[in-house]
């Protein structure tokens, strides 16, 4: 099979243009990585310098990893209930897109923004935390190693959260109900993410290479098990 | 409306298989049938009415021949190629359906919703076939308007321009005209006859019978079965007989003895005080004839008119015999 980039794009920019001006989107965007971005700060801008050799052994910087475990189910769940909603999902799919391309360009639209916001948003806190936390405190959070695993684990919680927002988007009927429904089904990613980083599971390199292979085989096999169940026909008339 | 937004070349009149081909065509939703056991085709170039009351099957039918719905059973060639899961990129390539609901991004402009499209169908230079569409549909000086803004009317014009953006073999309107104004109706009516004239096969779903009468080659009444196809004048005269009505100033004292044996003349009967329908067979020959015969007899003839049935009247008769046939 082959994927059409145009059609992709075609998609993924209208998707971009689409949140811009819906603001139920943009406050979706907002919210969340606020409140994961406040609470840390508040807690780290308090804590003693003494503090500092107890949170060596953790990895709080992992919290922040609820960002892209939330948001983008939030805004994957407007993916395919919000085009039916508008009544634009039937003259979509009256074109000769596929349904991999359609997927690939709704998951990739919420994916990108997402991306850009949770990497924001630490790059905020470590700003704010190097400028204004106990220079001990800081230096015992920013560690190399929970950098890196930030990084490279953002996209790959992000991409599973969105696989699961559009599975659920694709069964709605409502857009709120699909939104509050993605976000409670992205939950168990954020509180694994918190419990690594409070220490409760203790975070290991094995740990860190069998979630990510875990979380790389869920986002190929999300994409391929979605487009195998996206049933035009039931999106088109709700008859099944 | 301007033409140049359409550059297909005629291909009326093209020979191999017909632009769309169904046969035994059958969908059902579980225990519903939206429609069963509907045959017909239609030739490149043609434009095709399809008619219906609602629920009768029309949407349905188009959905399925677009390749959205599977039928239950049946077969169809949809430009030439099965209706297949496997062919529905390929068929969606080649056809435009353009639904009943505009269905635009509101909060995207217009040029942004057919720029948007273009890309999906993977046109060739997009920029000017957006450009030459919306110039088409006389639209050109909104292009860059919110569709949210749009009246109702303008909306349908901008999912006309965006079902045109692919150069569309055969295009599907579903009610193309619902919602729009009179000046906008005869817009569309013109584009369409233009379209057809370049060769270029409509699938046409319409409540308006005089838009179907007007605009079609040949139309299908479908109500969940296929009840009758043919132009519009072939089903007339298939369902009505041809009659001329004949008012004197005074009741004729022996009609039969007048009216009997008159060439192309079957049969006749009263219908009113000094009112007389004639069944014939041919009006060019019966009507002098009848005229003539009426003068020797001493009539004061007041009027000869060929009876006149609509493609409306043939439509609710039919409509009307289904309902009869469902009350019994």
């Amino acid at each position: 099979m082959r994927v059409s980039s145009r059609r992709v794009r075609a998609i993924f920019r209208k998707e971009l243009r689409d949140y811009r001006h819906n603001g139920f989107i943009v406050w979706t965007m907002a919210i969340f990585p606020l409140i994961f971005l406040i609470q840390p700060l508040v807690v780290v801008f308090a804590l003693p310098a003494s503090a500092s050799a107890e949170l060596s052994h953790g990895h709080l910087l992992l919290y922040l990893l609820g960002i892209p475990a939330i948001v983008p189910a939030a805004v994957a769940a407007y993916a395919v209930v919000g085009e039916r909603q508008q009544g634009t999902l039937e003259p979509v799919l009256t074109t000769p897109i596929r349904r991999e391309e359609f997927l690939l360009a709704k998951a990739l639209a919420a994916l990108v923004p997402s991306l850009a916001i949770a990497y924001a948003v630490y790059a905020l806190f470590l700003a704010c935390v190097g400028l204004f936390a106990q220079p001990a405190v800081a230096s015992a959070l920013l560690q190399a190693p929970d950098l890196l695993t930030q990084l490279l684990f953002t996209p790959l919680v992000a991409g599973w959260s969105i696989w699961v927002g559009i599975a659920i988007s694709a069964r709605a009927s409502d857009f709120r109900v699909a939104q509050q429904l993605g976000i409670l089904a992205s939950l168990p990613t954020a509180v694994v993410a918190a419990l690594i980083a409070f220490n409760v599971i203790h975070a290991t390199l094995a740990l860190a290479i069998g979630l990510a292979a875990a979380l790389l085989l869920g986002n190929r096999l999300g994409w391929r098990i979605m487009a195998a169940s996206f049933d035009r026909e039931r999106l088109i008339t709700c008859t099944k | 409306m301007e033409e140049d937004g359409w550059t297909r070349p005629s291909s009326a009149g093209d020979s191999g298989p017909p632009a769309l081909l169904v046969e035994q065509l059958s969908k059902r939703f579980g225990d519903r049938i939206a429609f069963d056991d509907v045959s017909f085709a239609v030739g490149h170039g043609e434009v095709f009415g399809f008619l219906g009351p609602n629920g009768a099957g029309k949407t349905t039918m188009v959905r399925t021949l677009g390749t959205l719905l599977a039928p239950s059973a049946g077969a169809a060639f949809v430009g030439g190629i099965p209706l297949a899961p496997d062919n529905g990129v390929e068929i969606r390539r080649r056809i435009a359906i353009m639904p009943e609901s505009p269905g635009l991004y509101l909060r995207q402009s217009v040029a942004e919703n057919l720029q948007c499209f273009a890309d999906l169908y993977e046109v060739p230079d997009p920029t000017d076939r957006v450009r030459r569409v919306l110039r088409a549909v006389n639209l050109i000086d909104r292009a860059h308007d919110a569709c949210s803004t749009l009246s109702r009317g303008l909306r349908q014009r901008v999912a006309l321009a965006r079902a045109l953006l692919n150069d569309p073999q055969l295009l599907f309107l579903d009610e193309p005209t619902a919602g729009l104004d009179p000046v906008a109706a005869r817009d569309v009516h013109q584009l369409i006859t233009a379209l057809s004239q370049r060769g270029v096969t409509i699938f046409l779903t319409t409540h308006r019978l005089e838009e179907a009468e007007r605009l079609c080659d040949r139309v299908a009444i479908l109500n969940t079965t296929l009840r009758t196809i043919g132009r519009p004048d072939e089903l007339r005269e298939r369902l009505f007989a041809r009659t001329l009505t004949v008012r004197t100033r005074v009741a004729l004292p022996d009609a039969d003895r007048v009216l009997a044996g008159l060439p192309a003349v079957d049969g006749w009967r009263q219908d009113g005080p000094a009112t007389y329908v004639i069944t014939v067979s041919e009006h060019a020959v019966a009507a002098p004839a009848v005229t003539r015969a009426l003068v020797a007899a001493g009539a004061d003839v007041l009027s000869v008119s060929q009876s006149h049935h609509s493609l409306e009247d043939v439509y609710l008769e039919l409509i009307d015999q289904d309902e009869e046939a469902g009350q019994e």
